[in-house]
């Protein structure tokens, strides 16, 4: 029985040194695999000289059992460790073999967009929101007394020559020329509260559509009425939605100008940055633009939508959307807007 | 309103540089729009644009000078040879082809332009600039030439050469002589007072606190007057509101010729062309003191009257009465029409134009002298009427205050004495039956502290106001309380306070306001729910992959009648288009009733250029001859959506894998559209709708109520608007309808803590059973354990009955509170297979 123990001890000997000899020559993880099947698997020498141990005299079994037991942890750790060796020699290979051309083209998205007037509009009311104003709209089709005369014009004003009007077949209904008769309409609604509203929306003219001037455009109004508003209020309005718009580092500047429903009317002309390449034709050499109309309501106006001006006073404002995108984007064809090509509208 | 800076400095000493006056002009509500600098170098900081940028008259090289001879050229009949000198020992012979220099001319006063200076190329069709080099025409050297107005850059005229006054100063640089810079002011409404010279002279007088100077007129100076008006002339005025004042003075004897030059040269560089002296002088005036003129021939009214005195009547025209006018034009006249008349009928167009047989001829000897005050609407319609704009009907269509028109007739009769030999009748006939009251305004120097937001020293505010002529009186208890009376020569103060403070501050600096934020109580906040709506209805379908356009609202009913396909279908009784009165193309004559349309014109312009078109509209439709006088502006959405479903890709195989959208796709939207907003019990039926393939279309119905359409678009109209063969699929839904389904608020799913279990289920049934039904009889049997129904296949073919189709579904079964059990899986989906095949008699494949 001694002699027995003895070849089978010897037997686990050169199983070791077999098994770790063809473990060096494994050249890649199927070969591993495959030698791990051999020495691991269901019918795998290791596993059978395992089963073995239940066959071993008894004297000898415990001998024999710890030998097998070590030769078994011996070969699962190096079989570990080239298989680890084996992954990373792999990884290694995958990583440098066939590198992508990355140079080729992504896929396309398929991307939806708002229209550029859309996006300006919002940037417009968010600024104006943050400074508590809320946005009040009126209708387009609109009666020749909301569009001129509760604002300061009668019938044959010459102020009317500053707006060329679209006369509908219906006597007295015009299509606004301007948001400001939603000034009456709000100031109507509200009296005597105090407001503070913009009001966006789409105006028309009577004028050639050129690449200069269109038939339809869309204006935002503001309007602020209360016991304590001023023209330095004013001042400060603007200039806190320049910086917003057009960079912390606007200036604003006033001018005095006229229009029937404001006194002391002005427009508003912002410092254009210098370093945008188009700054000196945009400002004709004279570094200012205008942006928008400006005053303190008329006080006929103020009457007219029933707040008395003794004890109330107001500031109104004006400015084109479209103007301002043009601006800011340098385009120069004010056609582009309500032409929609694509190829246009994508770019933003 | 073109301002000779030279010219303006006759009212006022001009303190500050062009470029500073410019500014502060332009800050304070007279906007220079350009400038031109006429011979002199461009002054420091004064922009000249570049299509308006002249010569600079080279002081050491052209100069005023007189002709001492002229010879023929031997060798051209059309040239000739002056001699010219330009100062002592200073001679030259040169050769011209001006039509207006002649062979043995002498005396004349010419400008001269020496080798070396460099002008306007009269020969260049762009004006060009070139330097003037010796040369030799015909045979015969020339080395500096005679200008013309074109080759200095002051106007185009190139006919003739100039010729200067006799008395100008020989020797003298043309530059110091008459080099000049105009300013173009841009007059608004309220500043119709600057339409004249003397105007932006108090304005500058304003702004630099120099003291005006008005010419002081002394028309009855020297000989020859003496002889009164009184007798000769009558005047009547219908209606004072038509015609404030009226003004006639008599000048006899006069005698027509030219201006002189400084005053041709004045209206010259002020954009007048000079004609005659009356003509001028009317002119003159009407440019410095903004009152328009008109001169008639006395003797013509005379022997219209039949040798008595002549009236003259201010009147409305009468109906059928017709007048020639100065441009020999017969005009029609109305009862809207302000016309002068005498006994015998019209004889000018009120401020308009004047009538051919009064007009002011070679052979006029005496002068009536017209100075009035019209109504400015009624100048305003007879302009408009006969479309004959002028600079006088410029100025009175925008009000002239009746106290201007005696210092202009004084100023005009004075210079017809001076400058025409007129000998002027002693006083004026002067009709002015109401004249205007002066304007008082109670001045509270606190109101405009508080309109302002800051104070402006009551001294500084007083002396601004009395620059500007106004008459003001501090009341005695220093109050800061003013009574001031607005100068005659201003009709646009209109409610007194507001007036008074924008003529202070405009004055005093708009860059002296301080910068606030509102101090004034936040009013109370509320959303806009409309707008929050379509910006939401915007977002989704951006997110969905659509590309928002802005149409036009203007279109005209044969566009949007494409829409139909046959026009019987039309919906009974349309609504009536806002149609416009004055449109200004014949393709956008209404006010849109359609987005729809709209969109389908976006896409049919944009096919040429991309095959992916997937846009909408949020926007408005105008639906005109309801009951109210306005039209109903109701918001719709349209989308049209139109290519591949996917973008071609190069990783794809080169084919367009995905095929061309279909039905599905626009559903999908649709649905993404249904649950973003959280509608609740919706319904998609078959829909009929002209525009729509009427196998291919659909409704969404929320809660019993249509909200709108979608499908393919009908071929026939794909057709029409040029869309080609593919498939369009279009949705029109009305906005409002759906906000109003739109429920205010949603509450959250919470979110599966056990996992689901997924079993697949294939459905045959009859081809008739719709999807929806399945789907219904699926999730009633399912109950509470079935959490989603989601059809992934449906087949068609030869490997199940003709007539039947076989769906095929994921269902996943889910408990709140447990892992649910196989079993509890297997008798749920059990129920649902006996209710699909008892209810609906169909059979689950792989069962039977």
């Amino acid at each position: 029985m001694v002699g027995l123990a003895r070849k089978t001890m010897s037997d686990l000997a050169s199983l070791e040194q077999r098994a770790l000899a063809e473990l060096a020559v494994c050249a890649d993880e199927p070969a591993l695999r495959a030698w791990n099947t051999k020495y691991f698997g269901d019918k795998g020498e290791v596993v059978a000289a395992l089963k073995a141990i239940g066959a071993i005299p008894k004297e000898e079994r415990k001998t024999y059992g710890q030998e097998a037991n070590r030769v078994k942890e011996a070969l699962t750790k190096a079989f570990e460790g080239t298989l680890a060796g084996a992954k990373e020699r792999a990884l290694n290979a995958s990583l440098t073999a066939n590198p992508l051309d990355v140079t080729l083209p992504g896929r396309p998205v398929q991307r939806g967009r708002l229209h550029i007037a859309t996006q300006i509009m919002r940037q417009i009311y968010s600024i104006f929101a943050d400074m508590g104003f809320q946005v009040y709209r009126t209708r387009e089709v609109e009666s020749d007394e909301m569009n001129f005369e509760l604002l300061n014009m009668p019938p044959h004003h010459p102020a009317r020559d500053m707006w060329d009007t679209f006369h509908t077949t219906t006597p007295g209904v015009i299509l606004r020329t301007h948001t400001s008769p939603g000034q009456i309409h709000v100031m109507r609604e509200f009296h005597p509260n105090p407001i503070r509203v913009i009001l966006p929306g789409m105006c028309y003219r009577y004028e050639a559509i050129t690449t200069r001037s269109e038939i339809q455009f869309q204006q935002v109004e503001g309007l602020v009425i209360g016991q304590h508003v001023t023209m330095a209020d004013l001042k400060g309005t603007i200039t806190a939605f320049a910086r917003r718009l057009f960079g912390q580092e606007r200036q604003v500047r006033f001018r005095s100008s006229y229009f029937p429903f404001t006194e002391p009317s002005i427009e508003v002309d912002i410092d254009w940055p210098r370093d945008d390449p188009n700054a000196d034709r945009l400002t004709k050499g004279t570094g200012w633009l205008e942006i928008m109309g400006a005053g303190m309501v008329h006080p006929v106006v103020l009457r007219n939508g029933g707040y008395d001006p003794a004890e109330y006073s107001g500031f109104a404002f004006g400015m084109g959307p479209q103007r301002i995108t043009m601006l800011k984007h340098a385009i120069d064809d004010i056609r582009q807007f309500w032409g929609n090509d694509l190829r246009f509208l994508r770019q933003f | 309103m073109k301002i000779p800076l030279s010219w303006l400095s006759d009212y006022i000493d001009i303190t500050i540089p062009p470029a500073q006056l410019i500014d502060r002009l332009t800050l304070a509500g007279m906007e220079v729009a350009s400038t031109r600098v006429l011979g002199l170098p461009i002054p420091e900081g004064v922009r000249v644009k570049s299509e308006e940028r002249g010569p600079v008259w080279d002081r050491d090289k052209v100069f005023i000078a007189e002709v001492l001879s002229t010879e023929k050229h031997p060798n051209a009949d059309k040239l000739k040879l002056p001699t010219v000198t330009w100062g002592a020992g200073k001679v030259k012979q040169l050769v011209t082809g001006a039509p207006n220099i002649h062979v043995g001319d002498k005396g004349q006063k010419v400008v001269l332009a020496l080798s070396g200076s460099v002008l306007i190329d009269g020969h260049s069709a762009d004006r060009k600039m070139s330097e003037l080099k010796p040369t030799t025409i015909r045979g015969l050297p020339s080395d500096a030439m005679v200008c013309s107005l074109l080759e200095l850059g002051i106007s185009e005229e190139h006919e003739g050469i100039i010729l200067l006054e006799s008395d100008a100063p020989v020797g003298t640089p043309l530059a110091d002589f008459m080099g000049d810079i105009v300013i173009e002011i841009d007059v608004l409404p309220n500043t119709a007072r600057c339409l004249a010279m003397i105007g932006v002279a108090r304005e500058v007088a304003a702004i630099t606190g120099q003291k005006l100077r008005l010419p002081s007129p002394a028309p009855n100076a020297g000989e020859g007057a003496g002889e009164s008006i009184a007798g000769q002339v009558n005047v009547e005025i219908d209606d004072p509101k038509l015609s404030a004042r009226y003004i006639a003075a008599l000048i006899k004897n006069i005698q027509l010729g030219p201006a002189p030059g400084w005053m041709q040269r004045r209206l010259l560089y002020a954009g007048m062309r000079p004609i005659n002296n009356i003509v001028d002088i009317t002119n003159f005036v009407m440019l410095e003191w903004g009152q328009p003129l008109h001169a008639f021939d006395f003797d013509v009214l005379v022997e219209r009257a039949g040798g008595k005195t002549p009236t003259i009547i201010v009147r409305p025209a009468r109906a059928g009465e017709t007048l020639l006018t100065l441009d020999k034009q017969e005009r029609k006249l109305a009862p809207e029409h302000l016309v002068i008349a005498d006994t015998k009928g019209p004889i000018a167009l009120a401020g308009v134009m004047g009538g051919l047989e009064t007009e002011v001829t070679d052979k006029t000897k005496n002068i009536l002298l017209e100075s009035a005050s019209f109504d400015f609407v009624s100048i305003r319609r007879t302009f408009r009427h006969f479309d004959l704009p002028s600079e006088a009907s410029a100025r009175f269509s925008r009000g002239i205050h009746p106290e201007t028109a005696k210092p202009a007739a004084e100023r005009a009769a004075d210079l017809m004495r001076q400058y025409a030999s007129g000998n002027v009748c002693q006083g004026l006939v002067d009709c002015y039956p109401a004249p205007r009251a002066p304007q008082v305004v109670d001045f509270k120097l606190d109101a405009m502290d508080r309109l302002l937001g800051f104070k402006i020293d009551a001294e500084e505010a007083i002396r601004i106001l009395r620059a500007l002529e106004y008459e003001v009186n501090p009341s005695a208890d220093a109050s800061r309380s003013l009574t001031v009376t607005v100068p005659t020569h201003r009709l646009d103060v209109q409610e007194g306070v507001a007036d008074l403070v924008e003529d202070i501050v405009r004055i005093y600096g708009y860059d002296r306001v301080p910068t606030t934020l509102l101090s004034e109580p936040l009013p109370k906040q509320q959303a806009n729910e409309p707008i929050v709506f379509e910006e939401k209805l915007r977002d989704i379908l951006v997110d969905c992959g659509l590309q928002e356009v802005v149409c036009y609202g203007l279109t005209m009913p044969e566009k949007e009648a494409r829409l139909t396909t046959n026009a019987a279908s039309t919906i009974p009784g349309p609504p009536e288009y806002v149609r416009l009165q004055n449109p200004i193309s014949s393709e956008r004559v209404v006010m849109r009733q359609s987005v729809l349309a709209s969109v389908l014109e976006i896409a049919e312009s944009n096919i040429r250029n991309t095959e992916d078109v997937r846009i909408f509209e949020i926007g408005f439709v105008y639906l005109g001859g309801g009951e109210e006088k306005l039209p109903k502006e109701l918001r719709r959405l349209a989308i049209v959506m139109m290519g591949d479903r996917m973008p071609e890709f190069w990783g794809d195989g080169g084919s367009k894998a995905a095929g061309p959208l279909d039905f599905f796709e626009i559903k999908g939207v649709i649905e993404a559209l249904a649950s973003d907003l959280h509608l609740s019990n919706i319904k998609f039926h078959p829909a009929e709708a002209g525009f729509l393939h009427p196998a291919k279309a659909a409704g969404l119905v929320v809660g019993g109520l249509v909200m709108g359409v979608f499908g393919v678009l009908h071929p026939k109209v794909a057709q029409a608007y040029n869309l080609g063969e593919g498939t369009i699929l279009v949705a029109e839904f009305d906005v409002d309808a759906l906000q109003a389904a739109t429920p205010a608020r949603f509450s959250y799913t919470p979110v599966p803590r056990f996992p689901a279990a997924l079993r697949d289920i294939a459905v045959v049934v009859d081809e008739s059973i719709p999807a929806e039904r399945i789907e219904a009889e699926i999730r009633a049997a399912g109950a509470d354990l079935l959490r989603n129904v989601h059809l992934f296949d449906l087949y068609r073919g030869n490997q199940i009955p003709a007539g039947t189709k076989s769906l095929a579904y994921a269902l996943s079964y889910q408990a709140d509170d447990r892992t649910l059990a196989d079993k509890e899986i297997d008798k749920a989906h059990k129920k649902i297979e006996d209710r699909l095949k008892n209810v609906l008699k169909a059979t689950i494949r792989g069962k039977e």
